[in-house]
């Protein structure tokens, strides 16, 4: 030790001291920034990483950018988590078709697989929300308490029966029937498009789980009152009955009317 | 075609003769009555009779489905949508059924079996000249023999208490049910009088607090006052005055007018959800146009300018809950809102 102390003075001391320094920055940031990527992209591995990376440049990085930071055209990408990535993807909104009003549900560019690597990556690029629990997707919560939540905050624009409705300017929101409870967990959290955000803060799992219960619930049991007649209210209802209504009140009138043969 | 006020039986067709000098119409007369299949065939009488019996057998059978369906179906705690469906159906089967055997068979039986010889009746006798003059000259008589005409004082004293008369009627109507104005312009949202206490914004339904952490950049929260879970009597009416919806943006994003600064929280925004138009619950929010457009007639608010109105027949922004956080780190609302909420009404522009 003597013999360190007494080399304090020499001149290469301050650079080896500053090597030191950097050396132990670099190390606590790299375990920081990795306790960080391990909250980000719970089971992803880094070969998903790489080839959802390569796919990111091949389909999506003309629009979203090289890194995923955004362009004029597409939102920036980190920070959006696995979740977001799964939903867009998964449903075949992205890639997107066309630009329009809002971008559309359609059949899946990616297999399940690549959908899995693209989320990989985008998650890799920084902390959101990861994939859900697959127990809070199961179907076996509490319906009452989903049904509740769901008029709450749901059915304004989702319709009471989940069969979807107008927005502005040609927006609309989809109807629910069909969707898988994965996607429908992943859009309260992420909050598609012109749809809010419902984060854990804001409806917890469990009660997304309900909300998920609900839904399979009323799917599957169908209408108390027969033909629904796509849910949608006054709308079908009412031209049901203008056409059918009235027709069969003309036939009438015409019968009363005719003279018998 | 004589005097059409003698009463003599007159047959149809023509109308008027005045300015028709030697153009009358030809009365056409009742065409020649045509016999139906069950008038000549006794098979096709007998087959019609038959049809009408069918028709209200079918009635019968309607009924009693009717009945054994709302009777032997059970409903009780163990039944599921399946069966309200199964019940909903046979109900509204059967009722069809047993009305339309009814109705369709007396038809079928009018128009079959039921004599149907033409009538011909005729048109009711207009009155003459004479008898209207005679009527105009009673009215003249009774104005003279009254004297109204040439005794005013008499005339305006009757002007003057069938003015008045009324009145009583306005003074009793006035009293009907509470002036409405001070109900609406108060909500649960206005801080204890005696406390001061501010009170929170919670969660609808669960009444669980927010924190303004829990308020991330493009949510939407459904918003009851602290407390209204708990009220026994009118909390459907509290919280129909009372829902607010909150939402984060960000806070570049929003222009707030003088007065309002600190009605927000670090783009934290809370709006009444009751439409000014007629009250529906304005709560569609499109978190990247801040478009919130209310379902029922399409009225469209803009977030970022205080809820303006941008479209549709509403004609006034949403009332703005002023927000800021307590020493817990929860909203509260820091005031009542400052104008009634939802649509107009008489007393609204008056305090």
């Amino acid at each position: 030790m003597k013999s360190l102390s007494q080399k304090r003075r020499h001149p290469l001391a301050v650079v080896a001291l500053l090597v030191m320094g950097l050396l132990l920055t670099g190390a606590l940031y790299s375990v920081a920034s990795s306790a960080n990527k391990a909250k980000a992209d719970t089971g992803f591995s880094a070969a998903d990483v790489t080839a959802g990376q390569k796919l990111f440049v091949a389909n999506c990085a003309t629009c979203h950018g090289m890194g995923a930071q955004g362009s004029p055209a597409a939102p920036s990408l980190v920070g959006v988590g696995a979740a977001a990535v799964d939903f867009q993807v998964g449903t075949g909104r992205m890639p997107m078709a066309a630009n329009g009003p809002q971008a559309e549900q359609k059949p899946a560019q990616f297999n399940d697989t690549q959908t899995r690597q693209l989320a990989a990556y985008v998650a890799s690029l920084g902390a959101g929300p990861s994939l859900p629990d697959p127990a809070m997707t199961d179907g076996q919560g509490d319906a009452t308490h989903g049904g509740e939540l769901f008029r709450v905050n749901c059915a304004m624009c989702h319709n009471a029966a989940a069969a979807g409705g107008a927005l502005t300017r040609g927006k609309f929101a989809p109807p629910l029937a069909g969707v898988t409870a994965q996607h429908i967990y992943e859009a309260m959290e992420t909050g598609p498009q012109n749809m809010p955000v419902f984060s854990d803060a804001n409806i917890s799992p469990e009660g997304k789980r309900d909300i998920i219960t609900y839904l399979q619930t009323i799917e599957k049991q169908g209408s108390p009152g027969g033909a629904e007649l796509g849910g949608l209210g006054p709308v079908s209802e009412g031209l049901f009955m203008w056409v059918a209504g009235l027709g069969v009140i003309i036939a009438f009138t015409i019968w009363l009317t005719s003279r018998t043969s | 075609m004589g005097n059409p006020s003698d009463g003599a039986p007159q047959h149809g067709g023509t109308v008027a003769t005045a300015g028709q000098a030697g153009g009358v119409f030809e009365d056409p007369g009742i065409p020649p009555h045509r016999l139906r299949l069950s008038d000549t065939d006794p098979k096709a009488a007998k087959r019609a009779e038959r049809q009408v019996t069918a028709l209200f057998i079918i009635s019968v059978i309607g009924t009693v489905v009717f009945l054994v369906s709302y009777f032997a179906i059970d409903l009780g705690p163990t039944s599921t949508v399946d069966t309200i469906r199964t019940q909903n159906i046979l109900l509204g089967l059967s009722t069809a059924f047993a009305m339309l055997g009814i109705g369709t068979g007396i038809v079928h039986w009018a128009k079959s079996l039921m004599p149907d010889h033409e009538v011909s009746e005729a048109r009711h006798a207009v009155r003459n000249e004479d008898d209207r003059q005679a009527a105009v000259k009673i009215v003249d008589d009774i104005i003279e023999e009254t004297g109204i005409k040439r005794r005013p004082l008499i005339r305006n004293t009757l002007i003057g208490a069938l003015a008045l008369a009324p009145l009583p009627a306005l003074a009793v109507f006035g009293d009907l049910g509470p002036n409405a104005t001070d109900i609406l312009r108060h909500t649960m949202w206005a801080p204890n009088a005696q406390t001061g206490k501010k009170v929170r914004l919670t969660r609808d339904p669960d009444g669980t607090p927010i924190r303004a952490a829990d308020v991330t950049i493009g949510s939407a929260f459904h918003v009851i006052p602290e407390g209204l879970n708990d009220l026994k009597e009118n909390r459907n009416n509290e919280k129909a005055k009372a829902v607010v919806l909150l939402m984060r943006l960000n806070p570049e994003d929003l222009h707030i007018s003088p007065g309002r600064e600190t009605w927000s929280y670090n783009g934290i925004v809370a709006y009444s959800k009751i439409c000014t138009h007629v009250g529906c619950p304005v709560a569609l929010y499109e978190q990247q146009t801040h478009h919130l457009l209310c379902p029922c007639h399409q009225s469209t608010f803009d977030l970022t300018h205080e809820c303006q109105v941008i479209f549709g027949p509403a004609s006034r922004p949403l009332p703005q809950l002023p927000i800021e956080v307590d020493s817990d780190g929860y909203l509260v609302a820091t005031s009542d809102f400052h104008e009634p909420v939802g649509p107009s009404y008489w007393e609204r522009e008056y305090s």
